[in-house]
């Protein structure tokens, strides 16, 4: 007779708490030694629930399977010129700034997992933060395998990993990882898996990718969705993790309301970038960022805050800020790049008129109001042959390192601004939710590496702003970075197409 | 009640689940968007393995949901048998 099949509950036991051993002869405080600095008080390891039970040969099985269908696409997208199905030229460059900016952060995420599973003493955490690992490793692999065939035809993808490490906006994902990734264990996982993974990321893999699916890129929404079907196991790795902290002492939830509160602000900062690309780079339309942030944050983030209300956890703080940010974010980080247009490895250009009325019909409280009359003296200026380019360098904020330029939100015609100083040395930032990150770890942030300081240091070659990005950004100056208008990018195309 | 949610990737194996997930759970809304099916309901939604393999056709793990799935909202709750998902709250 055959031996009956173990039921999921037991292989999972079997196959992973019962791979622990005890340390007999070793001091288990050695072994594991991040695990209490941070101060959160484990009581009981073998609590820790993984509610999908999956064992390394299931997961390599599936896994196995996704890979076999993803690349089974990206070769018909190779030999059908895929790059020729996209919607519009113009849509290329959310790649871009996808592979120069997400992309990275992927393989942040696998050498961030390997490590923190490592600290961890529990072992169903251990196998979950291994998975999440070898999840990640795939994501930046199958991303830059979709993106190889983009890299063929236009410009700006060429050196992704290098500009990453350098070019102004992108310190903006680089310094969000670094942050956690140099934070303990726990922080780490409050960050990424809970804050980041459960309710943020959503925002850049769902909407966005349907919206590739909408404009022709077959490749992208099939990579961006292979790797979410991962990060659905990775989202409630991130639920169990905050369950497991708030239940296992109550000190820890201090703990971790504070976390919260600072990893939802760098978020909403960080994702400040997909808004733009939501709103202005796509060119087929699903949804606005307004509407993105509706479902996926206020809705779904609602619900997770009020089930997490009986643990004595609060929805994170500046939540009025940041419900009044959707209605502007976009347009204000558009406009800085078309402003610094010149400084970027991608292409920028002025919303066209049915795509001003597509914003203007989406944001009826503030597009016309605040926004669209920038664009018209834009289109104006352009017309009379003067395109403008920001002169000099714009302030940084020293948190999340984007440019000030936010508003306030009770005032849009107002820059918002904060400062402290901390040893003598004036430091700057772009609201409250950076100011107050700031001031918890001081001496964590005054050790950011932020570009325009660097530069005006001396640090990025020079003297010249065009020597920094040819030289120390390594871009095509000329054909990365300028308008869509008269590119490269836009002259291939048309000649794909058969256009003068 | 807040809603739970489930987002699968729009295919020909997702069809069926969906099918099934709308048999066993009539309050659920559908929604089609490019390349992906968004279900969302109050409180509760769960996926039953029996359903999904009636429709089907032929025998389906649970753990299969893995392939075409793309993001859910919710506790997790799953054994051999279905997946669950729900708000205490
Ligand atoms: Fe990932
Ligand atoms: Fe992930
Ligand atoms: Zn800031």
């Amino acid at each position: 007779m055959a031996a009956k099949k173990l039921n999921t509950k037991d292989k999972y036991r079997l196959l992973t708490r019962d791979l622990d051993w005890e340390f007999s002869y070793e001091d288990r405080k050695q072994a594991f030694p991040f695990e209490e600095f941070e101060g959160i008080k484990i009581t009981d390891w073998s609590k820790w629930e993984d509610p999908f039970r999956l064992t390394m040969d299931t997961y390599w099985k599936y896994q196995a399977e996704k890979e076999k269908k993803l690349y089974a696409i990206f070769d018909a997208v190779a030999q059908n010129n895929g790059h020729t199905n996209i919607s519009d030229p113009r849509y290329a460059n959310a790649l871009k700034l996808f592979l120069t900016g997400v992309s990275p952060l992927e393989y942040q995420a696998h050498q961030g997992f390997a490590h923190t599973g490592r600290q961890f003493g529990g072992v169903g955490a251990r196998i979950a933060c291994q998975m999440q690992s070898i999840d990640e490793l795939r994501h930046v692999q199958t991303q830059v395998h979709a993106m190889s065939h983009y890299n063929k035809f236009f410009d700006g993808f060429q050196d992704w990993s290098h500009m990453h490490d350098r070019v102004w906006y992108l310190s903006v994902p680089k310094s969000f990882f670094d942050d956690a990734r140099s934070a303990g264990p726990f922080e780490f996982l409050v960050a990424i898996s809970f804050s980041f993974e459960y309710v943020l990321t959503n925002l850049l893999f769902v909407p966005f990718m349907s919206g590739a699916a909408y404009n022709g890129d077959m490749a992208t929404v099939t990579f961006g969705f292979s790797a979410q079907s991962d990060e659905a196991r990775h989202m409630t790795l991130g639920l169990e993790v905050i369950k497991f902290l708030l239940e296992q002492h109550e000190d820890n939830v201090p703990i971790v309301q504070e976390w919260i509160d600072k990893w939802f602000w760098r978020g909403t900062r960080l994702l400040t970038l997909v808004s733009m690309m939501m709103d202005y780079m796509l060119p087929n339309k699903v949804m606005s960022w307004k509407e993105a942030w509706e479902v996926y944050f206020e809705e779904a983030g609602g619900a997770l805050f009020k089930d997490l209300a009986r643990y004595g956890i609060r929805a994170p703080k500046y939540a009025e800020t940041i419900e009044k940010e959707k209605e502007h974010v976009s347009h204000q980080a558009w406009w800085l790049f078309y402003s610094y247009g010149d400084a970027t490895a991608f292409h920028t250009w002025i919303p066209s008129d049915e795509e001003l009325d597509w914003l203007s019909e989406k944001y009826p409280d503030t597009f016309d109001k605040y926004y669209r009359p920038r664009w018209e003296m834009a289109k104006k200026m352009e017309a009379q042959g003067k395109r403008f380019y920001t002169k000099g360098l714009p302030q940084l904020c020293n948190c999340c390192q984007i440019p000030l330029m936010f508003t306030e939100m009770d005032n849009p015609t107002q820059l918002a601004y904060r400062d402290t100083v901390y040893k003598d040395e004036r430091y700057h930032f772009c609201s409250d939710g950076c100011h107050d990150i700031f001031v918890a770890e001081p001496e964590k942030y005054v050790q950011s590496w932020l570009p325009v300081h660097q530069i005006l240091q001396g640090n990025c070659g020079g003297p010249g702003l065009e020597d920094v990005l040819r030289d120390y950004y390594r871009m095509n100056v000329g054909a990365d970075n300028l308008d869509m208008k008269g590119s490269p990018d836009e002259q291939r195309w048309n000649s794909w197409k058969g256009v003068a | 009640m807040s809603k739970v949610y489930i987002a699968l990737q729009d295919n020909d194996q997702s069809r069926y689940i969906v099918e099934a997930i709308e048999d066993d759970n009539p309050e659920v809304t559908v929604n089609y968007m490019p390349a992906m099916i968004r279900i969302e309901c109050e409180g509760q939604l769960v996926v039953r393995r029996e359903t999904v393999e009636d429709k089907l056709g032929r025998d389906w793990d649970i753990q299969e949901l893995h392939l075409n799935l793309i993001t859910l909202g919710g506790n997790v709750d799953e054994d051999d048998d279905r997946l669950s998902l729900s708000w205490n709250a």
